[in-house]
């Protein structure tokens, strides 16, 4: 029994609805019912933050929520309201007002910046496609099990961003020579002054790659604000530990971030798998980068039920690290036999991409199996790689369904 | 936490009708917290220790099962890596505190 679960129907917090008073918007939170993640120990609540219809709750402070899969059935872009919620400092704004936000560019730069929001908004926008993914989506299937937010595979969403590229930006600020790494803050702060502030860089290159956004709309809407209102940084193709929410402070640095979430967390194992034996500690580790492969089965979940013998359609989605989804094999028969999927229409190397075949079983239990390639050549492992953090699991995942 | 309780106050006083008109401020109000720690010995220094930076649930959503060994390490996290201002002579109380109720009990 899990007395600490203890959000149930009897706890419902009845909304009055989205308030609007003085030329403000305020959007209250509801709480209700209950969900079993497929791990031990996986029970959470389900309850309504600001903004969002029910989601899954993995901590209330900071807040952390999770997307439930069923959403990624409905479509290839994943709605503001159910996109996942990952803070890590109990510190975040809960009120800003839009006309006073500024975004500083400062550091190694010719000319400093103090841009509204209003600026950003004169200047070209770009637009794109791109999924945004928790370093540990998935981590409640380690085995051994590993300390942290124990997350099912809903920490990951596809959204359509709107914004300015932080390259432009940097353009009007002149970045000066010599410079290695451009950090970002946002308005995220800790509750203790001795906890390290959450600030994250990347390399200049990187940052000057023409794709890196300031982005100020996701799905044609203002972002909410559990995601970043009104700007966060979007790193397509890399892990959501760099997409810096409430984006404030982008400093040019004329060497490397070395603060704790550099230096310390969100490190890899420093080899091609990102992996090490099980329950070991890897020698030298890197920070994280870009997302590897994954795909799923949407459209059955696991121990679910589908017609025996006649067809059905199964449907999923696939993505990878930016250098897009070149084919979706299925087997239906535990991996002994590979069936190349239809894929669906691209909306661009970042962005989930649809996939779906026509199946036809007989009655009886069977394991199917989804396994992504990308145009690189990066596949999916099929049996799970492990890391003591938990990141970056992409095992072939395997959907037991019952044909009757 | 101090300052996002004082804002939902505010926020729930001024917070009138409903609209979704273009705003110039957004406000948001978070739900309350619904865990507590569970009750047993150490839990008040628990309590008073390990919520100043975030809510129960992060304990309680651990791996179960585990052994003195893993929460020792989380407390010892919390106070070297998170600045938690836990004395050097409350690591064991808590950490033997949080393997009892959601570890392996040992």
């Amino acid at each position: 029994m899990d007395r600490d679960h203890s959000l149930t129907r009897r706890h419902v917090l009845r909304a009055l609805g989205a308030g609007a008073a003085f030329g403000s918007a305020t959007f209250r939170a509801i709480a209700a019912d209950t969900i079993t993640l497929p791990f031990a120990n996986g029970q959470r609540p389900l309850a309504q933050y600001p903004q969002k219809r029910p989601l899954i709750v993995v901590t209330a402070r900071p807040p952390q929520l999770e997307t439930p899969f069923e959403v990624f059935n409905d479509s290839v872009v994943t709605p503001n309201d159910a996109f996942f919620v990952r803070y890590h400092l109990a510190g975040i704004p809960t009120s800003i007002e839009v006309d006073t936000y500024r975004i500083n560019v400062k550091g190694k730069v010719s000319t400093p910046l103090s841009l509204s929001i209003a600026d950003l908004k004169q200047m070209e926008a770009v637009e794109y496609y791109a999924v945004n993914q928790c370093s540990g989506n998935s981590r409640g299937f380690f085995e051994p099990r590993v300390a942290g937010g124990q997350l099912a595979n809903g920490a990951m969403g596809n959204a359509k961003w709107r914004g300015v590229t932080l390259k432009s930006v940097l353009a009007k600020a002149g970045v000066q020579n010599g410079a290695r790494q451009v950090k970002f803050d946002g308005l995220d702060t800790p509750v203790l002054p001795a906890t390290p502030d959450f600030v994250k860089a990347i390399d200049v290159d990187h940052a000057l790659d023409g794709e890196v956004m300031l982005a100020y709309a996701m799905n044609d809407a203002d972002l909410p604000m559990l995601n970043g209102y009104p700007v966060r940084l979007i790193v397509p193709g890399w892990y959501g530990t760099y997409w810096v929410k409430h984006l404030t402070e982008i400093t040019v640095l004329d060497g490397v971030l070395n603060d704790f979430w550099m230096a310390t967390a969100y490190r890899i194992p420093d080899n091609t798998c990102a992996c090490v034996p099980p329950g070991t500690a890897p020698a030298t580790t890197v920070p994280i980068g870009r997302f590897d492969v994954r795909s799923f089965v949407t459209s059955v979940r696991d121990g679910g039920t589908v017609p025996a013998g006649k067809p059905f359609t199964l449907r999923g989605l696939a993505f990878d690290g930016g250098f897009g989804i070149r084919d979706v094999a299925v087997s239906a028969d535990g991996g002994k036999t590979w069936t190349s999927a239809a894929l669906g229409r691209e909306l661009g190397k970042y962005s989930f991409r649809e996939w779906q075949m026509t199946a036809t079983l007989p009655a009886g239990t069977h394991d199917i199996k989804v396994r992504a390639v990308n145009s690189i050549g990066q596949s999916q492992p099929g049996e799970p790689l492990w890391n003591p953090a938990g990141y970056m699991r992409n095992v072939v995942e395997t959907t037991r369904v019952n044909a009757v | 936490m101090h300052s996002t309780r004082v804002a939902a106050i505010i926020v729930a006083a001024i917070s009138l009708v409903a609209g979704a008109v273009p705003v110039a401020a957004l406000k948001i109000e978070l739900p309350p917290e619904s865990t507590t720690l569970r009750q047993g010995a150490g839990s008040d220094l628990a309590m008073r220790q390990c919520m100043t930076c975030h809510s129960a649930d992060y304990v309680a959503i651990q791996p179960p099962g585990k052994p003195l060994a893993f929460w020792k390490a989380e407390v010892e996290k919390m106070k070297k890596v998170y600045g938690a201002p836990i004395p050097d002579a409350e690591i064991d109380p808590i950490a033997q505190y949080l393997t009892r109720e959601y570890g392996d009990g040992k």
